[in-house]
């Protein structure tokens, strides 16, 4: 037997390194969240942000005035309560009056009505302006109180308003101008540097009315590559992290220490066809390749499983069971029947994808050329590098596309812009449809829950029905952590918010 | 010296055209600051707000207005501002480029150190076994890519040793030196990898040539010991080659090593320039691509000295 063998070299290590453990353990409380993902934020201010990254970090600096929690309901942030007029065209907030920014100052109804004007004025170029245009006028009777009067009536604007693109600045700094660079909030943490692409350090703040944290501060590390982020978890120099790659995320649960939260996401994987280039423009065409899919394939092969069928509705309050919405079982047959029933003898299209934008656009693509192949449809795929493939798909320049689409909690701001007839990506969509736009127009003004349910029901099957799209997926957002970290609720929109509650040991 | 005068006379011209290139190519590929910035959400701007954006990244104007605009900029030694950093173009550069260059020189002195040795060993035991093992591990280093390396040395640090270098941020090496060469010893590793394994394959056939000449028959009949012949007869006249691949691949590594930067989440050159096209910060880009190409030609200048002093016989500059 060798003198030095291999078990006692390692053994010697792990002794070593036990006894560093132990050493760099003791001084800190640990009070202090290592976390890692593979982009970074964009910017800092809050009312033009729309990449991922930036809005969860904002979500951590900056409040709106209502937020939702893992449930998806309208919870207070910034209002403690808020009504509506009956006719759902006044919408009234009650300010919490312990809610104060990280200078110390309180939240008024001036920073508020101070906040949404700058959102809705256009030199702002905030994109979410398009979710608030129904605000008339803004009155604050007094500072806890603020009014919005609304110019049609509009129940989904209280959800709309729960996203940090609604977020509350201070009135003084929209003035001076420096929204953007100095990152004043009333959110749970203070952002004290930012090196963008590298890292960003943030701190309690002693001033956050939604109560004392458990830790003193999240430093967020940007590691490029989600393999590397697993092996930093490991070896223990990160402690909590975002990822997006769910063939990473799989790995997780099989390493000794690590932890995965998977929580199912809005988010939606979905074929778009062109319903204005032929011969997409065939109804019968479009069911046929409805019909040709088989969604459950397309998840087991190119997401590694890890996804649901889902229909246009993501959200559970609202999401009919798929089974109900039109071929969502496969069913090569009619398929065949419903291409010679069109006219149309097989054709050649091209589907554009973007490069890792979602990990699985590419492997979606292919599954999806092999299916539809087996009715006689011939799919070239082109791989795009994420802003050629944006710049396609907001000209609605494209055969096909391969997308993943961002969900909202309620359908009206998730569907508005793309199916009804002045909606702003209805030239993406190419589907003016009468009865869809009516669909939504009842479904926005609509106060009774119930009845709103019923309203995007139907409107979620006339869509399945006339397929414009073929809805597939809906998959996770996916954070790891070491065991040292605990009390992190991870929510369907993908918010970090939870780690307010998190402490690690 | 007229010679280096001459040389760095072309300098300004060879950058124009650089710049000019790399100035329109970027502005050829579809999408722009706004989409880079927004995604899809571009879409639902409206045309007013569009333009105020389009103003705010100094893209609302004629591509030969912006370009005149830039290049006053850099006679007057501003490269723009980077619209990712909020700070002047030259700045990050600057912020960036030590790390590039630590380990440029870092993965050079593995490259060499191992490369060389092996190179001279492989040529003086020509054919023999101890030749054969040397050139099948050139080739296999030559044609491992580095990302395969990369991922590799992380996996086995992490899941054997419980240790992975430091990410994220870089630890310059006058602050800390030690952790400083810590944190860039296993990128220089993987970087050095196949540049060894191309510095041993070229040593080795530039001292086969040497070995075969006369003077080193010379060298031997009077006497000298085989190390003697190996280190002070051939090698030196062996070096010529190494020096100028070593040059090129200096040249590019000081461009940054996007894959390497990448896996082991180092803020370098490479993923500066990768971070600015992908976020189409034109800036950023122009003024990267044209630090990267001055790095290049200054470093070839020196590849050119170099000659002189390893071979006398050499006189540059000289018709």
């Amino acid at each position: 037997m060798n003198q030095f063998s291999p078990k006692t070299l390692l053994a010697g290590l792990a002794v070593a390194t036990a006894l560093t453990s132990v050493s760099a353990a003791l001084p800190a409380q640990a009070a202090e969240l290592r976390m890692a993902w593979s982009q970074d934020a964009t910017g800092l201010d809050p009312h033009k942000q729309t990449a991922f990254s930036s809005l969860r970090l904002l979500e951590l600096i900056y409040e709106p005035l209502v937020r939702l929690d893992a449930d998806l309901n309208v919870v207070p942030a910034i209002a403690s309560s808020w009504e509506f007029a009956e006719d759902a065209r006044t919408l009234t907030f009650t300010i919490d009056t312990n809610a104060k920014f990280s200078d110390g100052a309180s939240v008024t109804s001036a920073d508020v009505k101070a906040s949404f004007e700058r959102l809705l004025d256009e030199a702002t170029s905030a994109a979410a302006r398009s979710n608030f245009l129904s605000i008339e006028s803004i009155d604050t009777p007094d500072d806890a109180t603020i009014v919005f009067n609304l110019s049609t009536p509009d129940v989904p604007i209280l959800v709309a308003m729960a996203t940090i693109n609604a977020a509350v600045m201070p009135a003084a700094e929209i003035e001076a101008g420096t929204v953007g660079t100095e990152a004043i909030g009333s959110g749970p943490f203070v952002l004290e540097s930012w090196e963008p692409n590298a890292r960003e350090v943030l701190s309690a703040n002693e001033n956050w009315a939604g109560g004392e944290l458990a830790i003193d501060g999240i430093t967020i590390s940007v590691l490029p590559d989600e393999m590397a982020i697993l092996a930093s978890l490991r070896a223990g120099q990160t402690d909590f992290a975002l990822l997006n790659d769910p063939l990473v995320a799989t790995l997780v649960p099989m390493e000794a220490g690590l932890e995965l939260n998977r929580v199912g996401v809005l988010n939606y994987n979905v074929l778009q066809l062109n319903p204005s280039r032929p011969p997409m423009d065939n109804l019968l065409v479009r069911q046929a390749m409805s019909c040709a899919i088989d969604r459950q394939e397309i998840i087991d092969a190119a997401l590694a499983g890890e996804g649901k069928v889902t229909g246009p509705l993501t959200m559970p309050a609202f999401a009919q069971d798929p089974a109900n919405l039109f071929c969502y079982e496969q069913d090569l047959e009619r398929a065949r029947e419903l291409m010679a029933e069109s006219g149309v003898d097989g054709f050649s299209a091209t589907v554009i994808a973007a490069t890792g934008e979602p990990p699985v656009a590419a492997s979606e693509a292919q599954v999806l050329q092999a299916q539809l192949a087996e009715i006689g449809i011939d799919l070239e795929i082109e791989m795009m590098e994420l802003n050629v493939y944006v710049d396609a798909w907001l000209a609605g320049d494209f055969d096909m596309a391969v997308a993943q689409n961002g969900g909202r909690p309620d359908p009206y701001p998730m569907y508005n812009r793309y199916f009804t007839n002045e909606g702003n990506l209805a030239h993406v969509s190419n589907f003016p449809d009468d009865e869809l736009d009516s669909l939504m127009k009842q479904g926005q003004a609509e106060t009774d829950p119930a009845k709103r349910v019923e309203i995007f029901q139907a409107f979620e099957s006339r869509l399945a029905e006339q397929s414009p799209w073929l809805w597939l997926s809906t998959g996770y957002s996916y954070t790891a952590q070491r065991e040292s970290v605990s009390g992190f609720t991870p929510s369907p929109t993908g918010t970090l918010f939870g780690l307010v509650n998190v402490s690690v040991e | 010296m007229s010679y280096v005068v001459q040389r760095l006379l072309t300098f300004p011209l060879i950058l124009l055209g650089v710049s000019i290139l790399v100035f329109v190519a970027i502005r050829l590929v579809p999408g722009d600051a706004i989409t880079a910035m927004l995604g899809t959400e571009a879409g639902l701007l409206t045309p007013v707000q569009r333009e105020a954006l389009a103003a705010y990244f100094g893209i609302d104007q004629p591509i030969w207005a912006q370009y005149l605009r830039w290049l006053t900029g850099l006679f007057q030694g501003d490269l723009g501002i980077s619209s990712i950093y909020g700070k002047p173009v030259l700045t990050v550069i600057l912020e960036r480029f030590p790390l590039t260059l630590q380990l440029s020189l870092m993965s050079m002195v593995i490259a060499l150190s191992v490369g060389v040795p092996l190179g001279v060993l492989a040529a003086s035991r020509n054919e023999r076994p101890s030749d054969l093992v040397v050139r099948v591990l050139a080739m296999l280093g030559q044609s491992t890519p580095n990302f395969v390396v990369g991922i590799l040395i992380i996996y086995v640090l992490s899941v054997f040793f419980g240790f992975v270098p430091a990410m994220g941020t870089f630890t310059p090496l006058f602050a800390d030196p030690l952790a400083s060469i810590a944190q860039l010893i296993f990128p220089a590793i993987t970087l050095g990898f196949a540049f060894a394994a191309s510095v041993t394959r070229i040593s080795r056939s530039a001292m086969l040539d040497v070995l075969s000449d006369d003077y080193v028959r010379t060298a031997r009949s009077k006497g000298a010991t085989p190390m003697s012949v190996i280190w002070h007869h051939a090698l030196p006249n062996a070096l010529i080659p190494v020096v100028t691949l070593s040059g090129v691949e200096f040249g590019y590594l000081l461009g940054g090593a996007v894959i390497v930067e990448q896996i082991f989440a180092l803020p370098g050159l490479g993923r500066l320039v990768l971070d600015a096209i992908t976020q189409r910060d034109y800036a950023l880009v122009q003024g990267t691509v044209l630090f990267i190409a001055f790095n290049f030609l200054v470093v070839n200048l020196l590849v050119d000295l170099a000659y002189v002093a390893l071979d006398p016989r050499i006189r540059i500059g000289r018709r």
